[in-house]
């Protein structure tokens, strides 16, 4: 059951340009276990859309199955939501991507989801540089057929009952970046600082933006030794760089202070800057992103941040050279050459 | 010898080796019979192999226009070495070998009851061209030369398809005469010409056609203004997407920005084509896939979602001869069963049965139509025999005061003037809700599509009533569709024998021709063709009237006499199963042969 949130609203509750509420953003009530990553990521998605002012009914959110696929429930009631079936969201959002150019898709899906019954899918969407915010609620895990592995859990991780994991783990970055992914990034869900302008970019991207999210599951795999729980990872934990996001209309205070920053511009004249913590960190060279992140690995360190990002990135419909139309809005005047035409057509099968 | 005789009754078969440029040859000597005004009826033979085996291509010419496959054939043109010898086997007593002599026929492949008529092909067209891709191809055309003098067919009708055929490469237009010439002479100067079997000019095609039915399926979503086109390579059904592609390239390319009216994908597997469908049609799109056997069985968790989901989808199913890979290039019906219940738990899917290119058009149209009027899959169901041979078929039809019917969707005005919007509540009693595309109001419509139980405000439940009273509108949804479905086809007005016969679909031309026969021979019998399920009442009518009916199918299960026995509860001995299913387009012979072995023993044994 979900269930609904109180009607009342505070009058003094702050707004946005579009005179929303936080709370207009928000879904019914999570029935999610207590203390679950995914909760903050949810928290982390209306504050995003919040703040940059999306209106609703403008977002579509998708998912596939899964605790981490119920979530569109819990976010943004005004707008169309799809669960889908288990790993199959990607297809579905291409679908309504083609189909409507204009929304916002924004993709939910676990790391069973996507690395294992729906990585065909995952790769495909990449390769398609799908327009989309795909973000994994990583736990390691599977929570809701309750805590076998999964294909993210670490090697000689043990499940709940004691279950042994012989195999490496799948790095969805990694394999991300390596695929061609245009916008790559990872979080924690703990982390709303830094989780909350990567989305807010990745809304932003045209094509497909990626953000791996470790998100723990306090029921089945919040164990110290296991690199998806809140104990690993914040002591584990290594940003490449600070980000603000800064929406194209706002006045951009560049912190002169800091010697170290890095300004990214995005397509549509927003800005994300980057407070570099890390050496060298420019996320526009996929090259580095790699190096950084093996890097990173082979110190145990979890690598968190904007990895990459492709300034130039022409998404599905460009490369189809679609109509600027929506698909979904043209009539029987655009589609239909009528029966004039027919008939010519059945002339040259005489 | 047996002497063969007879005008406009023959069938030509072609034995070749698939890949060599003859699939040309052979049509241009189809579509010349069709130019003399004579209805004829090709069928494509060929092996899941790109190139170096052998292939055939049949010829039937009927001047009685029979469309379906007949047995026994009169003339054989054998230019494959490899199949030699089953192809001296295939020839009916008293018919003709045609070869090529360059190398001399074994002795072992000379029958006593068949004429043999050699042509040096290889050795012409050796001394004719120097390119040696050329020697092959006007090989073909020799054969075609010869022919045309063998069969008396008009020599200006095939000067003129070839000039049509060249119009943009007109230097081949003279070699290609020059290859039919050679054929022609070398007849001339061997052989007494025509043969008592031969062709003669008729009126008899009028304003038909020769079109194949993926051809018509494509343009059929072309017409009905599908904008997605989501689809997986499989034989027999890739030349649907193809089709569609290529024609929305010439008809859908905005001319102000040379941009795409269409998308078309071709996505990485078929739960993919049809995961894009589903999000597509979600969102407002009209979108399709084109697959086959394979391809739906990989589809059916998905296609359980667009059911409960309740979502359209238009999936065109262009069957092959199964179960797994089975005989990926042969023909049958022998998915019915497992698309008209596809998915798991309690689900039913509306199917329609074209029989001929023309109903391949109209009916993938009005599938768009259904699938936004009823919101559910709905599965065009053709197969390899219809989808990728050509036939000849009534022209294609688009009535331009015909409007899309986009079914139930509340535009954001609607949505203002709804006091509150379920996107589950069955407002008119017709068991079809109201839906909403996404991005349409600020405020109103939203909703959660899942394929979960859900309320009528889409409201996720686990509540056991609920669920019980949504999966009971589903129902009464499948029975509005049982009126919205084109109706049976009767042969007869009202009942008039006791006897009946039911098909349906390619099986439909061997029927027809097999009812002729009968009649022929003083057996009459009653007969309807079905179109789609759910079955109307005028189906349960049909069976309740009769005594006993013949259902004709091409599969080994007679499943679409199950599906008859159990949605509408009738007596299975009254329903007689005639099936064929080797693969091969089913013929009128075995329909006939086998409701005159029932019927007389019927007889024998009510005596
Ligand atoms: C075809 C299919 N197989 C299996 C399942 C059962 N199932 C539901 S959720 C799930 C795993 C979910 O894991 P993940 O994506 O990591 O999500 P989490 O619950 O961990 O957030 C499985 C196997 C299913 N729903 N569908
Ligand atoms: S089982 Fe794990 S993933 Fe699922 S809701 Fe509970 S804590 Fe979250
Ligand atoms: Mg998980």
């Amino acid at each position: 059951m979900s269930y609904l949130r109180p009607s009342f609203r505070h009058p003094l509750l702050p707004k946005n340009e579009l005179g929303f509420t936080r709370a207009d953003y928000e879904g019914a009530i999570s029935t999610l276990c207590a203390g679950c990553g995914h909760d903050s990521i949810s928290g982390a998605i209306v504050q995003a859309c919040f703040e940059m002012a999306l209106e609703p009914h403008r977002v579509a959110k998708l998912s596939g199955i899964g605790c981490s696929s119920k979530t569109p429930t819990y976010y943004l009631s005004h707008s169309h939501g799809f669960n889908t079936v288990h790993g199959r969201m990607p297809s579905v959002a291409t679908g309504a991507y083609l189909a409507n150019r204009e929304l916002i898709y924004l993709g939910v899906s676990g790391d069973g989801d996507t690395a294992s019954i729906g990585m065909g899918q995952f790769v495909h969407a990449i390769r398609r540089n799908l327009n989309i915010v795909y973000i994994v609620m990583n736990n390691g895990c599977y929570g809701l057929t309750k805590g076998q592995h999964s294909a993210t859990a670490d090697a000689g991780s043990k499940t709940k009952d004691g279950g042994l994991n012989p195999f490496e783990a799948i790095d969805l970055v990694g394999l991300a970046l390596e695929l061609g992914a245009t916008f790559v990034g990872r979080s924690f869900s703990g982390d709303k600082t830094q989780l909350v302008p990567l989305i807010q970019a990745a809304m932003t991207h045209p094509g497909f933006a990626f953000i791996d999210v470790l998100s723990p599951c306090v029921t089945f795999n919040n164990k110290p030794d296991s690199t998806k729980s809140y104990d690993y990872v914040r002591a584990h934990i290594e940003a490449t760089a600070t980000i603000d996001f800064v929406p194209e209309k706002k006045e951009i205070l560049v912190d002169y202070a800091e010697g170290d920053a890095r300004e990214v511009k995005l397509h549509d004249g927003s800005m994300i800057h980057l407070r570099k913590l890390a050496p060298n960190w420019d996320p526009r060279s996929r090259t580095s992103a790699m190096n950084r992140l093996h890097d990173a690995k082979s110190r145990g360190e979890i690598l968190t941040g904007l990895l990459y990002i492709d300034q130039d990135s022409q998404d599905l419909h460009e490369l189809e050279q679609t109509v600027a139309r929506p698909l979904n809005s043209l009539q029987e005047a655009d589609l239909c050459p009528g029966s004039g035409v027919l008939a010519g057509i059945n002339a040259k099968f005489r | 010898m047996q002497q063969l005789s007879g005008v406009n009754d023959l069938v030509v078969r072609f034995a070749n080796v698939n890949g060599t440029g003859s699939a040309s040859a052979n049509f241009l000597f189809a579509k010349a019979i069709v130019r003399m005004g004579i209805p004829v009826t090709p069928k494509n033979i060929f092996p899941s192999n790109i190139q170096g085996l052998p292939t055939w291509y049949e010829v039937r010419v009927s001047e009685k226009g029979y469309l379906g496959r007949r047995d026994g054939i009169d003339v054989l043109v054998c230019v494959n070495p490899q199949s030699m010898a089953r192809d001296v086997a295939s020839v009916r007593p008293g018919g003709y070998f045609l070869y090529d002599n360059t190398k001399k026929l074994p002795d072992e492949l000379i029958r006593e009851d068949i004429h043999y008529l050699g042509i040096p092909m290889m050795e012409l067209a050796m001394h004719t061209y120097r390119d040696p891709r050329q020697r092959q191809l006007f090989k073909n055309i020799i054969y075609v030369g010869a022919l045309s003098l063998l069969l008396d067919m008009e020599f200006s009708v095939l000067e003129e398809m070839i000039a049509d055929q060249f119009k943009k490469k007109e230097k081949l237009i003279p070699l290609n005469i020059q290859a039919l010439e050679l054929g022609r002479t070398y007849v001339r100067e061997h052989y007494a010409y025509p043969l008592p079997i031969r062709l003669e000019r008729r009126d008899l095609v009028g304003d038909r056609i020769v079109i194949d039915g993926n051809t018509a399926c494509g343009l059929g979503a072309l017409y009905a203004g599908a904008t997605v086109a989501a689809w997986y390579p499989i034989t027999p059904s890739t030349s649907v997407a193809q089709a569609f592609e290529h024609y929305a390239q010439k008809l859908r390319i905005d001319p102000e920005t040379g941009k795409k009216k269409y998308a078309v994908i071709q996505a990485e597997d078929e739960l993919a084509a049809i995961g894009m469908v589903i999000g597509a049609a979600w969102n407002g799109a009209r979108a399709f896939t084109a697959t086959s056997g394979p391809g739906v069985s990989l589809m059916n968790e998905f296609i359980g979602l667009a059911y409960f989901a309740e979502i359209p989808v238009v999936l065109i199913n262009v069957q092959r001869a199964g179960p797994s890979t089975g005989m990926p290039t042969r023909t049958q019906q022998a998915d019915i069963l497992s698309t008209a219940y596809a998915s798991h738990g309690d689900t039913k899917h509306v199917l329609l049965l074209p029989s001929t290119p023309q109903e391949c058009f109209s009916m993938t149209a009005d599938a768009f139509d259904l699938a936004d009027r009823l919101q559910t899959p709905i599965m065009v169901m053709t197969d390899l025999d219809l989808g990728m041979n050509d036939h000849l078929s009534d022209p294609l039809v688009w009535d331009d005061e015909r409007r899309y019917d986009r079914g139930k969707v509340l535009s954001a005005e609607d949505l203002d003037r709804v006091e509150k919007f379920g996107r589950y509540l069955d407002v008119d009693g017709d068991g079809i809700p109201y839906r909403t595309i996404p991005g349409t109001h600020p405020t109103k419509g939203s909703f959660f599509t899942r394929g979960t139980s859900r309320d009528e405000y889409a409201r996720y439940t686990e509540d056991g009533a609920a669920y019980v009273r949504n999966v009971d509108r589903l129902s009464k949804k499948w029975d509005t569709a049982k009126g919205l479905v084109p109706p049976a086809i009767f042969y007869q007005d009202g009942k008039q024998n006791e006897t009946g016969m039911l098909f349906f679909g390619t099986t439909t031309y061997a029927a027809l021709e097999a009812m002729d026969q009968l009649a022929e021979e003083g057996l009459q019998i009653d007969a309807m063709r079905l179109r789609a399920f759910p079955f109307g009442p005028e189906v349960a009518d049909f069976l309740a009237s009769h005594q006993q009916v013949f259902v004709v199918e091409q599969n080994r299960d007679a499943q679409l006499r199950s599906l008859l026995i159990n949605e509408l509860e009738i007596d299975p001995r009254k329903l007689i199963p005639v099936l064929n299913y080797d693969g091969m387009p089913i013929t009128a012979a075995r329909i006939r042969g086998h409701l005159v072995e029932e019927l007389t023993h019927v007889a024998v044994s009510n005596r």
